[in-house]
């Protein structure tokens, strides 16, 4: 399959976007510790730069192809024909223009609350946008391996040591959990290695045609890594405790990008190289995917800490996502990717909005709050959107992910799709509830007095507020880019031929 | 016909403006911006009224809103008869509204925030009649939804108005959820959500069935009923009528506009959009009518006994919307129609009434505390005893006339339960004109019960609201003279007296009506006489022999506890649903699920190398290196792994 490699624009654009972040970081490591706005400013530009530079790929995107864009392609360890290949397509691109946006606002968002190792967090925080960066540009596995564990680093540092009191256990437990499932990973991807008489190349391995019993094998050492980062039923219990300890800058990038990188590792390799086992495992997918939904909103309702709360339902919001995918059909598939970049935008705008009325009350508990809309009302008022982009209105993002899912997810089973939008109950039962107990009623002693939104909290929310419209009103812009890569993928998956329906059943039949 | 776009846009700038805006620069200028987009909304709505009288119609589409596969909407617009005549209730009733809130919601510190919702409504309700698909449809939907949750909880700082604003929300998503499976089944079906493809190829489909949740259903009637859900939920009929009475807890204007006069009739519009879907289903029908029948004489029956002003009108309008369910059930959607519009000024007239006694009476609204207010406030008397005439379905007034039509029209039908439905809503007319009559000698008649300080202020409301009072009068009086029956026409002489049925029949087509000028003329007597026999009733209880309904109270204590307690379905659904989510959620989810079990099993390791990083730490200060023994450990498995494949 002829796999056309262009880059239309003249320069490594990608690689220049992954070590910018790494040159700042070197760049941090010179300064002294004791010069924290100089460290802070420096920081932020370089996170601006990068967000800047990442425009180019939004505009000079060629909609009317599948192919990688922007492909770079070096030897890197040739006696083990590993390459730095680099490259996007429809997928993968808006993630990446995610993560450099998410960058800046998790900086600005940190500028008063990070009070120790100053230069230390933001060191982490450009290393972790690099790494994101990485895993979605990478084309060849050997590198995205790389990208993804590397990620765990700073981001465990993130949590062990600028988050909350129970930071220690929820960071080990971070960790051990994504390192589980990812070894798990690196056992296929040399199994796959080995069998394609060595490859790591992506694009290659997902033209080739495997056993059936292997690629079963495969797809569940390769669910063990992604479920564990989507989170999945029942593989989720890291996140509440990961969400809740991290500082606020590490709350937004698990919600805005990491753990989306599960679902695009489903997207980019489970569905392309093993695309029969996939297949036959749709009914179980979808039925962790329904259970995810339903499950994680009803324990919202009982949470009494605002970030548990907002984690739970990152649970439930991620089942639409992978129900979207395993649909396996246009509208489900391009719903969930979008799903997952306005879950990204919603639910990190949530966090972000948490973190600006934690660093003035210092209390995550729902009780403490209460009449919050009466002394902030420019919060309360962007507050709102991200709360209604969160039940799925019509014009907010929510609405157009959601509605996608739902209807591809009905068109595949029906009993999927009718469970699954009972979620949308649910969802606007906690969400209301919670919105009502901290912004409305009586204002609560904690909250009396407490000073708006200054400046730069505003910058920090606006662009979210921004993008929720705007993919709610004409989501054409970010759809666009997906139409062709869904084709061609879903092509690749339900060309395959049926083989193994009957041992799908068999193999449902024992997991039962 | 490209001005049609003002007529939504306009308020939504007006809402922008305000939103952004109106805190710090226009303050109490706010309604300014609100009204003036309002106020042109509706000129250009009189004109596309025209337009349509004339027979231009309109099918429009803007720009195309998601696209994904062959899946396909747009924004786009369709101006037809039905939405013009609800384009004309719409920005007529919110334009009065507008301006009756300018004295009403004088020197509140939200006045900016309460114009630009209603903005903001105005535009949603507006987008919600205009669409020409469903997608469209359900964003209006869910927009009117949004505005209704906020100004239900205006007062947001009370538990009690917060509460009903979520609870209003919820409640509605029930229904939504059904509305949306609904949509889901009409693309797979038609492989379009535009009205016109579906529309015209619903006939096709009359006799396919589909297997929905693996029954074997009449196809048609799965697509009505789940439609009819989202009916049920915004149009608070039972069993999601439960969010309507406690919607009462928001400002007066807004119970007036939203909550009586244009949201919760947009169940009705969808029942009467969709007549093409919903007649190929008899089954469906069937449960329209005995929903809203059933619904009607329920609501009615706990208006007898309330004592709160605005929950009174708050069940009389469940009832009556009921009443034009009732009607579209039995295939007279122009009826229903006629009786959405007739309504709409007469119910938001009575709910100004009431905010307008609230306004003397400092916020009170129990009816035993007021008495004889009609010598302090002769406008608000006058208007609102007009308007109840009419709600009571005395002839002339506009509430008559759609009234009798429905009656006659459930009489005449060929549905098996024509009969009963036209029975309960006999009954039903009977029981609306006692409890408004009850409402007006209460609180109009007799003598003052309030508190001598209440006493002292009484007064008329400002011109801002008696001025609204005064023009909405008008239209309940006068609304139904389009819509007089022919059979009054034959009489005195003009042929084709109903306007109205023959506007509407292009797009809710012609009901047949089986019966004699005989039955007709009997059925319009019968109406007539239940609606006179209400108010003799309430006279002679009220103004007659006052000391009786204490009497007769305590006669049927246990019947009157379960009235007023409205049939204990509050406390119903508290004990099936709320309690029972929240006890799985805390006891069964979290702490058996979470805790127990996936917690045991997955975190068995984490635990014990949980423990194991204690000793760890004990043992080395830094994380990274704990990190490294973890990556070693990684690394000899791989390498243990590639060596033995090899081998």
């Amino acid at each position: 399959m002829d796999q056309a490699t262009v880059n239309t624009l003249g320069f490594p654009i990608l690689s220049l976007l992954i070590f910018l972040p790494v040159a700042g970081a070197l760049g941090l490591l010179l300064m002294k510790s004791s010069q924290e706005g100089l460290i802070r400013m420096f920081a932020l530009l370089v996170s601006i730069a990068g967000f800047l530079l990442s425009l180019p790929l939004f505009t000079a995107f060629d909609k009317t192809t599948h192919a990688m864009q922007f492909v770079e392609r070096h030897a890197w360890i040739p006696a083990w024909n590993i390459n730095y290949h680099l490259g996007l397509d429809g997928i993968s691109i808006l993630f990446v223009l995610l993560s450099t946006l998410v960058t800046i606002l998790c900086i600005l968002i940190s500028w008063n609350s990070i009070k120790v190792k100053v230069k230390e967090f933001y060191i982490s925080l450009l290393v972790v946008e690099a790494a994101m960066i990485g895993v979605f540009c990478s084309l060849d596995f050997f590198l995205f391996y790389i990208f993804w564990e590397a990620m765990l680093i700073p981001m465990y540092l993130l949590i062990g040591v600028w988050g909350g009191p129970n930071r220690i256990y929820a960071a080990v437990k971070f960790f051990l959990f994504t390192l589980v499932g990812s070894v798990l990973m690196l056992v296929g991807i040399i199994v796959l290695y080995l069998y394609s008489g060595g490859t790591f190349n992506i694009l290659e391995l997902s033209t080739r045609i495997y056993p059936y019993d292997m690629q079963l094998w495969l797809f569940w050492a390769f669910f063990a890594a992604f479920a564990v980062k989507v989170p999945m039923f029942p593989v989720h219990t890291w996140l509440p405790d990961a969400h809740t300890e991290a500082p606020t800058a590490g709350s937004v990038i698990l919600a805005a990008v990491l753990i989306k990188m599960g679902a695009y590792g489903f997207l980019r390799f489970s569905l392309p190289i093993l695309p029969e086992a996939s297949k036959a495992m749709t009914p179980v997918m979808i039925t962790l995917s329904v259970i995810a939904i339903i499950y994680g909103g009803i324990i919202c309702l009982a949470q009494t800490d605002l970030k548990r709360l907002i984690a739970y339902s990152s649970v439930s919001h991620m089942g639409f996502v992978t129900l979207g995918i395993f649909a396996l059909n246009v509208q489900g598939m391009e719903g969930g990717i979008l799903q997952m970049i306005n879950h990204g935008i919603v639910t990190g705008g949530l966090f972000l909005g948490v973190g600006v009325i934690y660093d003035r009350t210092h209390t995550r508990q729902i009780s403490d709050y209460g009449g919050v809309a009466s002394v902030m009302p420019v919060y309360a008022s962007l507050f709102i959107v991200f709360t209604f982009a969160s039940i799925g209105l019509p014009a907010t993002n929510g609405f157009i992910g959601e509605f996608l899912i739902l209807l591809g997810g009905f068109k595949a089973n029906q009993w999927a799709g009718v469970l699954a939008a009972s979620g949308i109950i649910i969802g606007a039962g906690y969400m209301l509830w919670l919105y009502q107990r901290v912004f409305f009623m009586e204002t609560s002693e904690k909250v009396s007095g407490l000073h708006d939104l200054d400046t730069r909290e505003l910058i920090a929310l606006l662009p979210m507020v921004i993008l929720i419209f705007w993919i709610g009103i004409y989501p054409d812009t970010f759809l666009g880019f997906m139409h062709e890569s869904v084709r061609h993928l879903l092509e690749r998956v339900n060309s395959g031929s049926a083989h193994g329906v009957s041992v799908a059943k068999n193999i449902v039949e024992i997991l039962k | 016909m490209q001005h049609y776009l003002l007529i939504p846009f306009l308020p939504f700038a007006a809402f922008l403006i305000n939103i952004l805006f109106g805190r710090m620069l226009l303050k109490e200028k706010a309604h300014w911006v609100s009204i003036l987009a309002v106020a042109v909304s509706w000129v250009v709505s009189v004109m596309t009224l025209l337009d349509v009288i004339s027979g231009k119609t309109l099918n429009q589409d803007v720009y195309t809103w998601i696209l994904s596969g062959n899946f396909r909407v747009s924004v786009g617009f369709l101006i037809d008869q039905l939405t013009a005549v609800m384009l004309i209730v719409v920005t007529t009733c919110s334009m009065l509204i507008h301006i009756y809130s300018v004295g009403y919601m004088h020197g509140d510190s939200g006045y900016y925030r309460f114009f630009s919702y209603l903005s903001l409504f105005t535009f949603c309700m507006l987008m919600l009649v205009m669409a020409n698909n469903f997608l469209q449809l359900y964003f209006g939907w869910e927009g009117v939804g949004l505005c209704s949750y906020f100004l239900i909880g205006y007062y947001f700082d009370k538990k009690s108005a917060s509460d009903a604003g979520k609870k209003a929300f919820i409640v509605n998503r029930f229904g939504d959820f059904g509305f949306g499976i609904g949509i889901f089944v009409i693309f797979l079906t038609f492989g379009t959500v535009y009205y016109e493809p579906v529309f015209s190829q619903a006939a096709g489909f009359a006799t396919k069935s589909i297997n929905f949740l693996g029954y074997d259903l009449h196809l048609m009637t799965v697509i009505a009923l789940l439609l009819f859900c989202g009916s049920i939920g915004k149009s608070a009929q039972m069993p999601l009528h439960v969010w309507l009475p406690d919607a009462m807890e928001g400002p007066t204007p807004v119970s007036a506009l939203i909550h009586a006069a244009t949201m919760v009739t947009a169940g009705v519009f969808l029942v009467a959009r969709c007549n093409a879907i919903f007649s190929l289903s008899e089954l469906a029908l069937t449960i329209v009518a005995l929903t809203g029948a059933i619904t009607s004489l329920f609501a009615a029956s706990i208006g007898l006994v309330q004592n709160d002003i605005k929950r009174i009108i708050a069940y009389s309008t469940i009832s009556q919307l009921g009443y034009m369910f009732l009607a579209c059930g039995v295939g007279g959607y122009t009826a229903g129609v006629f009786h959405l519009y007739t309504h709409a000024f007469f119910k938001a007239l009575l709910f100004l009434c009431a905010g307008s006694v609230m306004h003397a009476m400092a916020g009170e609204l129990n009816l035993h505390k007021m008495g004889g207010l009609k010598k302090y406030m002769p406008v608000t008397y006058i208007t609102m005893l007009l308007a109840s005439l009419s709600i009571a379905g005395i002839p002339g007034f506009a509430g008559f006339f759609s009234k009798d039509e429905i009656l006659w029209l459930a009489y005449s039908s060929t549905n098996p339960v024509g009969k009963f439905v036209w029975l309960i809503g006999t009954l039903v007319a009977f029981l609306t004109a006692f409890y408004s009559f009850r409402l007006i000698f209460l609180t109009f008649h007799g003598s003052f019960r309030g508190t001598h300080e209440q006493e002292h202020h009484l007064h008329e409301s400002p011109k801002t609201m008696t001025v609204p009072l005064m023009l909405l009068c008008i239209g309940a009086i006068a609304s139904g003279w389009i819509g007089i029956s022919n059979l009054i026409g034959e009489l005195v002489g003009i042929e084709h007296l109903n306007w109205f049925t023959g506007f509407m029949q292009p797009v809710l087509g012609h009901p047949e009506g089986h019966g004699t000028h005989a039955e007709e003329w009997g059925v319009m007597l019968i109406s007539i006489m239940a609606g006179v026999s209400g108010i003799g009733l309430a006279y002679y209880l009220y103004i007659k022999r006052p000391e009786l309904p204490d009497k007769i109270m305590a006669q049927f204590s246990t019947a009157h506890r379960v009235l007023f307690n409205k049939y204990y379905v509050d406390e119903l659904y508290d004990l099936l649903i709320i309690r029972p989510a929240l006890w799985t959620a805390k006891n069964v989810l979290i702490g058996v699920g979470d805790v127990r079990i996936i917690e045991a099993i997955v975190n068995g390791v984490p635990a014990s190398i949980g423990g194991f990083s204690k000793q760890l730490r004990r043992l080395q200060t830094g994380l990274l290196q704990h990190y490294a023994t973890i990556m070693a450990m990684g690394l000899f498995v791989i390498g243990a792994f590639m060596l033995l494949r090899n081998w």
